[in-house]
């Protein structure tokens, strides 16, 4: 289908964004790389009334180490991601969830940022965001990332603000991230991550309800010293998991116990 | 209404005013009568519609024309010299790999990217490589088969064959 018809700016700053949204409304929208959003505008879910487009801004596309700290621009490209060595010997698990977003295709357009200011329940940095207790900079503040994610696709954002960028404590250590899928290129009908950190295991899970979760039980299980079976025995505890053609709410709990032990199988 | 593209297209640089709202497929097919690109899915699974963006490819209904705006993009139809085949169509064709035909000019220009990237894949990695694209006919064997003889073709630096 052809999108319904709206008005279109580009940006090459980040100030140019904010002025540039500010001027057109509350009804625009900003477009980075567009993998999710262009097929709303096809089925005319979405109907802006503007677009900001932010694939100009280059001062977004980085990624920065600084102290025990990995920070990555929110025009980082998710191909960018599977491919750098920072976030490799930094934040491996990054790259790893980079590498399966999508395809290939979907991979050398869609960003970091794009990922975070959707807010789609499956998506996959937000679940390393929350369980990593990451900061997400705007261009006026930062936010905790259990704060920024506040349901279905929606964020704390104001409908003038734009990602900056996301600041990742570095986790060089044993991690690994398991999205249960149909199809090679789908969403995670439930995902679920783990990552050893110094003071301990970090486990978040994908897509058991409306927003990422940090799996806490399961966490302070295996910190009491449970088995990893034993620990994810709780990965379901206090999930209310959406039920959809893909998958009944029960059989997301059960993913999400299967899931959780694998990966911790998988990290060890 | 309308603002203007400037885009290489298959080497040619082409300036057009055009809607915000024209996808870049549809720009391809309509205004630049480069028909090869294919709309399949609507719904940017299929991966028939895939061209190379400054060499990475992408999906061209997934991408707005105006979004295009100062890069080189190559379709099927620029991918060899006038006249000649490029050893991933000679090596489709040999292998027979395709059947109807409708997701192949996606399917080359996505495995075009991937063998640029590496030059001797796996079939683990012509795998991965090509999953955003779907066929529906060959089952994907002979697909697989197909991107392997062009990848030892171009490895040997084969001339490909004028007119097969």
């Amino acid at each position: 289908m052809i999108p319904a018809a709206f008005q279109y700016s580009k940006a090459g700053s980040v100030r140019e964004a904010v002025a540039q949204l500010r001027e057109a409304g509350p009804e625009a929208k900003v477009i980075a790389g567009g993998q999710s959003l262009i097929p709303l505008l096809r089925l005319r879910l979405s109907q802006p009334s503007h677009l900001v487009d932010v694939n100009g801004v280059r001062e977004l596309d980085y990624v920065h180490p600084e102290g025990d700290l990995l920070r990555v621009g929110a025009m980082t490209r998710h191909s960018t991601l599977v491919r750098s060595e920072l976030v490799q010997r930094h934040l491996p698990l990054l790259a790893e969830m980079a590498a399966q977003v999508g395809d290939p295709q979907i991979r050398a357009r869609g960003t970091l940022g794009g990922v975070f200011a959707h807010a789609d329940a499956a998506g996959d940095y937000p679940t390393l965001a929350v369980m990593l207790d990451a900061t997400i900079v705007t261009d006026r503040r930062r936010v905790a990332a259990r704060d920024f994610f506040q349901h279905l696709f929606t964020t704390a954002l104001a409908e003038d603000e734009l990602v900056c960028e996301v600041v990742f404590p570095m986790a060089p250590g044993p991690h690994r991230y398991i999205k249960f899928r149909r199809r090679l290129y789908d969403w995670a009908i439930v995902g679920a991550a783990v990552q050893k950190m110094d003071s301990g295991w970090r486990v978040g899970l994908t897509h058991v309800g409306p927003t990422a979760v940090r799996a806490a039980a399961v966490e302070s299980r295996l910190q009491a010293g449970a088995t990893f079976p034993e620990a994810a025995g709780a990965a379901a505890d206090g999930l209310e998991p959406p039920s959809d053609v893909r998958a009944s709410a029960d059989y997301r709990r059960h993913l999400a116990q299967v899931l959780t032990r694998r990966a911790l199988e998988q990290a060890a | 209404m309308g603002q203007t593209l400037r885009v290489t297209v298959n080497g040619e640089g082409r300036s057009d005013e055009v809607e915000p709202r024209l996808l870049l497929v549809h720009y391809l097919r309509e205004t630049c009568g480069l028909t090869g690109t294919h709309v399949g899915c609507d719904t940017s699974q299929c991966g028939a519609c895939t061209v190379l963006l400054d060499g990475a490819a992408v999906k061209s209904c997934n991408m707005l024309a105006l979004q295009a705006d100062g890069a080189e993009i190559t379709t099927i139809e620029g991918l060899a010299p006038e006249g000649g085949l490029h050893p991933l169509q000679t090596a489709f064709w040999e292998n027979h790999g395709l059947q109807c035909g409708y997701c192949t000019p996606g399917f080359i220009m996505a495995a075009a990217a991937l063998l640029a990237e590496n030059h001797d894949p796996s079939d683990e990695e012509i795998g991965r490589g090509l999953e955003g694209n779907l066929c529906r006919c060959t089952g994907y064997v002979n697909i697989r088969k197909a991107v392997k003889a062009a990848a030892q073709a171009m490895r040997e630096g084969a001339a490909a064959p004028i007119g097969g």
